[in-house]
């Protein structure tokens, strides 16, 4: 039983297509690293497994139950890593994680425990009491993953979550995700940063256009679109997940 | 270089419609008001509505009151509407401490036989005005209308009262009756430099008392009038201001997140007025205890009529920040609509200027709104000391708005629910 499965899903937007018949599925302590353009549909795919959005046909099933757009209760294994930072700046730390831990449903002493674990994971532990505002790019995006664990998820969908960040604090993020990988937490990680899901994912679906145009691990996809031949001619310039991404989406600009 | 700054600047204010609104449209708004209140008041005298109770019931008070209903400046009311009854002076000081009338006029028994005195005859019948100080120029008005009427729609009276003083003062001009004259006249001179008596301020030739039957206790008339309406307005802004961090969370991102837990959006907008309630009733909790430590507003004797009415005002005024801040897309949109409305509504509903003194039209057109009510409760509760039961009509209209408010807000609130 896959932990995410999506048919055939469809969603316009004033006539526009986001999602143009989207089948794709999230194995069993899986990342898959969703890569895509500016536009091309990543955030409404990624909403759409949230519950954000309601698409206009197809279906979301998790764990093998159908998941409909708002039924928070179907999704109760699974996590969120928002883009945005979404937390409260003038709160602390500490403060932020009780509060998303309360609406999460912990309580007592599990709340408490949670609480502890999500800040020594992201390494903020000695910044419990501070106020968000104050921190930097990096501590708000650690501490925006450690609010989306609290409930301890098997499924986490990270969107971009080292937007913005420097190459510490990334590094920091990359070791938490794997943290998470080695437990056996599936991820549904999107990005921009090629090498990002060359490092963390084992599988990769690039979406253009609202269509899912190629899916594979990085291999499958260099075999498929480049092509070994060229791995063979190319000996000084390695095949890069990044000249995929380019073959398929094209290098013009979309925004 | 200064020009490039001002151009800047322009564009950006043509692109703000918040900023345009503040500029423009506020300004604009509140000119309108306030020209409606006093404009209307100043392009013409004002009525006063005087109740009446006549004690004498002779042919002379009958005489005088038809001389005053003549006045254009006082509506004259003689019983309760519906009521064949007429006043006597306990239901004309009942009528004034509902708030129908800022003023009743009590004739006494024994007008038709009253005489014009210089001396300030103690033993004459002394006319009675009730006044609620609420209003401080009415009872001026009456009782500056009630000595001009006397003097030139009963000239009659002033002739036999006037032979009656020079027949008893002059004696045939006698050196005798000169020094009697001039004893007269400094007697006269005498009583009219008498200090006036804080209960009883006594007309000129005509012996008028007053009394103030609503302010006379109070320690702080003005505090006890401008408590609630200052208080109900910045309730307002603190409602709307605090609404607006569920803009804060769906442009942060954070009401995506929240709603991916187990909040639905019904128990969310729960949440928010649970806190918007509680937060509004310790806000006016704190205002009405500053003022009964600072300015001896008598709080402690009225701690019911306040929690009654204080508790569906600041529920009424909890949803309709959340109503405000539905229909708005931005923090910055809510910022500029909200000062609007909130502005708007308060100098309309009396949180600026006290509604009995507005003019009628604008008086009725208040009542549907929510403040309005809220005002007249607490105006209710701590200036007319009326029954706790006065405040069920208030506290029904609030909860209903509040209901109303909290309704509308779940419905505009939908297009964030899923997309």
């Amino acid at each position: 039983m896959h932990p995410i499965e999506i048919d055939s899903v469809v969603k316009s937007f004033n006539g526009r297509r986001a999602l143009d018949g989207v089948t794709l599925s999230l194995g069993q302590g899986e990342v898959l690293g969703l890569l895509g353009p500016n536009g091309a549909g990543k955030s409404t795919l990624v909403r759409t497994i949230m519950g954000r959005v309601r698409p206009d046909s197809g279906d979301v099933r998790i764990f093998g139950k159908p998941a409909p757009a708002g039924d928070n209760v179907a999704r109760a294994e699974v996590g969120i890593v928002p883009q945005e930072i979404a937390l409260y700046p003038n709160l602390s730390s500490f403060e932020n994680l009780t509060v998303f831990g309360r609406y999460l449903g912990l309580k007592g002493a599990a709340l408490d425990e949670a609480i502890a674990r999500a800040l020594t994971w992201s390494a903020l532990i000695d910044r419990a009491g501070e106020a968000i505002k104050n921190f930097s790019g990096g501590m708000k995006r650690r501490l925006n993953m450690a609010a989306g664990v609290l409930h301890r998820p098997k499924v986490l969908l990270l969107d971009e979550p080292t937007v913005g960040v420097d190459p510490q604090s990334r590094e920091r993020i990359y070791q938490m995700i794997e943290g998470l990988k080695a437990d056996g937490t599936s991820l549904v990680y999107t990005t921009h940063y090629m090498e990002e899901a060359e490092r963390l994912c084992n599988r990769v679906a690039i979406i253009d256009h609202g269509k899912i145009i190629a899916e594979g691990t990085k291999d499958e996809l260099v075999r498929a679109t480049v092509g070994e031949k060229r791995e063979v001619v190319m000996v000084e310039k390695v095949p890069t997940l990044e000249s995929v991404f380019l073959h398929l989406t094209g290098r013009e600009l979309r925004e | 270089m200064i020009s490039a700054v001002i151009r800047t600047g322009w564009l950006n204010l043509r692109r703000d419609r918040a900023a345009l609104m503040l500029s423009f449209i506020v300004p604009i708004v509140f000119f309108s008001i306030f020209a409606g209140i006093f404009g209307a008041q100043r392009s013409k005298t004002p009525r006063v509505t005087l109740a009446i109770a006549d004690e004498d019931q002779s042919e002379r008070s009958k005489q005088l009151i038809d001389a005053l209903r003549a006045e254009s400046a006082l509506k004259i009311v003689q019983s309760k509407k519906d009521d064949p009854k007429k006043f006597d002076a306990k239901s004309a000081e009942a009528y004034v401490r509902k708030g129908d009338a800022p003023v009743a006029l009590v004739i006494p028994k024994g007008f038709a036989n009253w005489k014009l005195s210089f001396r300030g005859n103690a033993e004459q019948p002394a006319f009675r005005l009730l006044a609620d100080s609420a209003d401080p120029i009415a009872d001026q008005v009456v009782n500056g209308m009630l000595q001009k009427t006397i003097m030139t729609s009963m000239p009659e009276v002033m002739i036999d009262s006037g032979v009656d003083e020079v027949d008893k003062i002059s004696g045939g001009l006698t050196p005798q009756q000169r020094a009697s004259i001039q004893q007269s006249m400094d007697q006269y001179k005498a009583f009219r430099a008498q200090p006036k008596s804080k209960k009883a301020s006594t007309g000129e030739l005509i012996k008028i008392t007053k009394t103030d039957i609503m302010g006379e206790n109070k320690a702080n008339v003005v505090v006890a009038l401008y408590a609630a309406g200052i208080g109900v307005m910045f309730l307002l802004f603190t409602a709307s201001n605090a609404g607006g961090a569920l803009l804060e969370e769906n442009e942060s991102g954070t009401l995506d997140r929240i709603l991916t837990t187990r909040v639905s959006f019904t128990t969310l907008l729960l949440g928010k007025l649970g806190y918007l309630w509680t937060l509004g009733l310790m806000q006016l909790c704190v205002m009405f205890l500053w003022g009964a430590f600072v300015f001896k507003l008598d709080l402690f004797h009225h701690l019911a009529g306040f929690f009654m009415m204080a508790i569906p005002t600041t529920f009424c005024t909890s949803a309709f920040g959340l109503l405000l801040a539905s229909v708005c897309r931005t923090r910055a949109q809510l910022n500029a609509i909200s000062t609007l409305v909130v502005l708007t509504i308060s100098a309309l509903g009396g949180s600026m200027f006290p509604r009995f003194l507005m003019p009628e039209k604008l008086q009725k057109a208040g009542l549907v709104l929510f403040n309005s009510w809220a005002l007249d409760g607490f105006t209710n509760v701590f200036w007319r000391e009326a029954p706790l039961q006065s405040l069920l009509l208030p506290m029904a209209v609030l909860v209903g708005f509040g209901i109303v408010f909290f309704a509308g807000a779940r419905q505009l609130i939908k297009r964030w629910e899923v997309a």
